[in-house]
């Protein structure tokens, strides 16, 4: 699955003349396969202060049966992930116990490994030194995530107090190989009630979910992915897809549901469809998104409005209608639209495309409270280079350029955007609300 | 003629349909078999409804033009697609009619309790279409794959000429009367004095109807793309009588000949299928019931010494379906009168509408009157989408239950499709 260079790179004769040329030594990124372990390997935990974590992350590793290692040994066996409990930090001299426990423990990590930081929100205090360590800690580990070779993973998850119980999905998903390419980022939780109960194999069984523009790319390993984790899939695309969408549908076990979002009457035919059909709905994720790049000077109405139409209205249009169809979004329900890293730092030739990503992480931060009231949440997830056919049709140097600039090395696939997606559609995730993820392997851009 | 009301049983539920884009012969699908289109069509049904793996009682299916080989075409489509391989299916050919028959077909078990679901469906191609060996090479072959001795053999051999390499080629002719179905038509449409403007009104309307229909995304849950087709290749949306009047007639002779290539159908390549059920059956999955499929009545014509029209059997089995189910022609919400030529549709109405057909050859009192033409065709049919004949039955039963569906409950609509050979297939749904 990994592209031509990283394979080249990890080939014996590749491996000697990338070193010695000094080019980018992507690596072989360990993602999920349903039935192995979390975590390859022990995790050790550290705190930096008198945090309040330590226990419910022992708790956490335990339920996932991952060991953990009582201290980092020089000699010993090497750590799969490192997570630092800097709930206790207080002001800046307690960062020094940090870099203390970090430093010998990032040293041994494996490769594929997982550097997670846990900590409370900087503004969430009213001291400004308090505020300064908590707020070091993100620069402190998107430092980390420049740093790590071999495929590892750093990401700071905030824990604002009551927010305690909301722990255990975020902390699984940064450890497991669902978050193979989802690095540097800064999470923060919400205090939400969780179900129990949920099948760690099949987190979406009993589910529907409905997934746009689900013929092809992204949209497909989406709903390839929520399948495999028990949903079932509607997979929606424009009808003109409808081949491909029937292809889809049928490999999964769900059903094709041949829709122009962006037709007027669409919103009314989606909510009539789930109530006809499935009597409600659990998930949706509004992936389908069209790209008609222009210089801004050259960019006709056109081009401006069926992007806008398709990437940011019909998303607004949508979940309007399902929050006003009467007890048609379940209560644990979960929205998540997808983004872009253009959205967030802008691209030459796409600034219909950049302002529609841009809008639906407004639309987001705006909707969550609503969703927490009913117990569902919404976010939003922004892939950055992703190899799809779209970029297999890139000139080769933008491509290959495109797709080092990060700190993984290379380009994120379609399946990593999937997990990402189906991870904030877990009913354990409800803590998880108006968040904006990255996958982009802590890209250069906009970061 | 029989006018005993059936006792109302259970009735069959239309759940809904799939068809590819009809595609015009030797064009978009021109390397598809029938069972490739088929099969295809199948699939889309089931991505549709969610019927993976599923076992339905029956798929009943057929094709008009159809290969030796394709001895057992329903159940080797049924084989290749995502449904259950434990999904029993078998052939029918009646012409034209055959969707239209394979759907009564599969309802009449699920009235009768012998299965709580099935899937009708038709495919045809003209492109693909079966070539024979002629027929005294046939005869050579036959004799020489049962020869016994060498000298036998090279007997048999002496029988090749250079002339049996000219293949049998199908023909849209009737074997009785070497007419193509065209020629029966104009005949028809010149006893009835059915005029070319009215053809041509008839066949803008269809172009119009189904183009309107596809814009407002009627077909979006009725059709599936295929091989790079999203609808129908036929289709003319621009379609004007200016257009039609500059045709030249194709069919009947001299100069008040009136059916061109605009105004009959042209051949086509499609395929279409039909999701049937009991009720119980439907709700236990949560799937719609459009309709209900209420009766249904075949008749045949003697065209060949009786004097009829060989496409005018449905005007013979509407009144007998009538008079069982204690209804008027006027009682309808929708009309889809399958349009093999614009004449066909124009000469079984004007046929109706006569006082002396409905008594003489109909046997009936009063005349069955006329249809409001408002309720005809609403959405297109074969003239715009064309009309691969197996598929043209599922094409209407699927689309009509929809219409009646969105119309409300309680609404009724009628089919009626001519076929060759004389013969007629009709219907009613109900939703």
């Amino acid at each position: 699955m990994a592209d031509w260079y990283t394979n080249f790179a990890n080939s014996g004769v590749g491996t000697t003349i990338t070193k010695q040329l000094g080019l980018p030594r992507p690596a072989v990124l360990r993602r999920y396969e349903p039935g192995g372990p979390l975590l390859p390997g022990p995790a050790v935990i550290g705190t930096a202060g008198d945090g309040r974590l330590r226990d419910a992350l022992a708790r956490v590793l335990a339920g996932a049966d991952v060991s953990v290692l009582p201290a980092v040994d020089p000699d010993g066996e090497k750590p799969a992930a490192v997570l630092l409990d800097g709930t206790g930090i207080t002001g800046p001299g307690q960062l020094a116990a940090a870099h203390d426990f970090l430093a010998p423990a990032v040293k041994r990590l494996r490769p594929s490994g997982r550097v997670l930081i846990l900590a409370d929100p900087p503004a969430a205090t009213g001291s400004p030194a308090t505020a300064a360590a908590r707020q070091a800690l993100d620069g402190l580990v998107r430092s980390i995530g420049k740093e790590l070779l071999n495929g590892s993973t750093a990401n700071l998850v905030l824990v604002p107090e009551g927010a305690e119980a909301a722990l255990a999905s975020p902390v699984r998903f940064f450890l497991s190989g669902r978050s193979a390419y989802v690095d540097g980022q800064v999470l923060t939780l919400s205090a939400a009630g969780v179900p129990a109960g949920e099948d760690d194999e099949r987190p979406l069984a009993g589910r529907v979910a409905v997934v746009t523009g689900a013929a092809r790319g992204i949209g497909a390993a989406i709903a390839r992915v929520m399948a495999r984790d028990g949903a079932h899939v509607v997979a929606v695309d424009v009808p003109a897809a409808g081949e491909s969408l029937a292809g889809v549908a049928n490999e999964i076990g769900g059903t094709a549901f041949q829709l122009d979002i962006t037709a007027a009457d669409a919103p009314a035919r989606l909510v009539e469809h789930l109530r006809e059909r499935h009597g409600g709905v659990d998930v949706v994720v509004h992936n389908a998104g069209i790209t008609r790049d222009k210089l801004l000077v050259n960019m006709d109405a056109a081009r401006w409005n069926s992007v806008m139409a398709v990437n940011l209205q019909a998303q607004l249009d949508i979940t309007e209608a399902l929050l006003a169809a009467d007890g048609l979004l379940r209560p644990d329900a979960r929205i998540v639209c997808v983004s872009s890293q253009s959205g967030i730092a802008g691209n030459r030739g796409q600034t219909n495309y950049a302002a529609s990503k841009a809008g639906i992480i407004g639309m987001v931060r705006v909707w969550a409270p609503t969703f927490a009231e009913r117990g569902a949440t919404i976010n939003a997830v922004a892939p950055g280079f992703i190899v799809t056919e779209m970029t297999a049709k890139m000139p080769f140097g933008t491509r290959e350029v495109g797709s080092r600039i990060n700190s993984l090395q290379q380009g994120g696939l379609p399946v990593d955007v999937a997990e990402t997606i189906a991870w904030l559609s877990q009913r354990g995730s409800a803590g998880v609300n108006g968040q904006v993820v990255r996958v982009c392997g802590q890209s250069f851009l906009g970061a | 003629m029989a006018t005993t009301r059936p006792v109302p049983g259970r009735r069959a539920a239309v759940i809904g349909g799939n068809r590819i884009p009809f595609a015009r012969s030797n064009s978009a699908y021109a390397q598809a078999s029938n069972q490739d289109m088929l099969t295809a069509t199948l699939d889309g049904l089931v991505a549709r409804f969610g019927l993976q793996g599923e076992q339905v009682g029956e798929v009943v299916a057929g094709a008009v033009l159809k290969h030796a080989r394709d001895f057992n075409l329903t159940r080797e489509a049924v084989l290749g697609s995502r449904l259950s391989a434990a999904t029993p299916a078998y052939d029918v050919q009646q012409a034209c009619g055959t969707g239209l028959e394979a759907a009564v077909l599969v309802a009449n078990k699920i009235a009768l309790g012998q299965i709580e679901s099935g899937i009708a469906g038709g495919t045809d191609t003209t492109s693909d279409a079966p070539l024979a060996v002629n027929e005294d090479l046939r005869r050579v072959l036959i004799q020489l794959n049962s020869a016994k001795t060498l000298g036998d053999r090279l007997k048999a051999l002496r029988g090749l000429r250079p002339g049996q390499l000219a293949p049998e080629i199908p023909r849209n002719a009737e074997p009785r009367t070497g007419l193509a179905m065209g020629d029966h038509a104009a005949i028809t449409a010149k006893e009835w004095e059915i005029g070319r403007e009215e053809q041509d009104e008839l066949t803008v309307r269809s172009h119009q109807n189904l183009a309107a229909a596809y814009d407002r995304g009627f077909f979006d849950d009725l059709v599936t793309p295929y091989l790079g087709l999203t609808r129908d290749q036929n289709l003319r949306p621009d379609s004007s009588m200016e257009k039609l009047a500059t045709l030249k007639p194709v069919f009947g002779e001299g100069p008040d000949a009136t059916m061109t290539a605009g105004n009959s159908t042209p051949l086509t390549d499609g395929a279409s299928a039909v999701l049937l059920a009991s009720d119980e059956w439907a709700a236990e999955r949560g799937l719609p019931v459009l309709a209900h499929l209420v009766d249904a009545q075949t008749a045949a014509v003697d065209y060949v010494h009786g004097g009829e029209g060989l496409l005018m059997a449905p005007a013979y089995a509407v009144p007998v379906m009538l008079a069982r189910q204690g209804l008027t022609l006027q009682d309808f919400d929708f009309y889809e009168i399958h349009e093999a030529f614009a004449s066909t549709v124009l000469a079984t109405m004007k046929a109706w509408e006569d006082p002396s057909f409905c008594k003489e050859r109909l046997g009936l009192d009063a005349p069955l009157g006329s249809i409001d033409r408002s309720k005809l065709n609403v959405n297109g049919s074969s003239l715009a989408a064309g009309h691969p004949f197996a598929a043209t039955g599922g094409r209407i039963v699927a689309m009509l239950a929809k219409m009646l569906h969105e119309a409300g409950p309680g609404r009724r609509g009628l089919i009626s499709i001519c076929a060759a050979g004389g013969q007629g297939v009709v219907a009613i749904l109900e939703s």
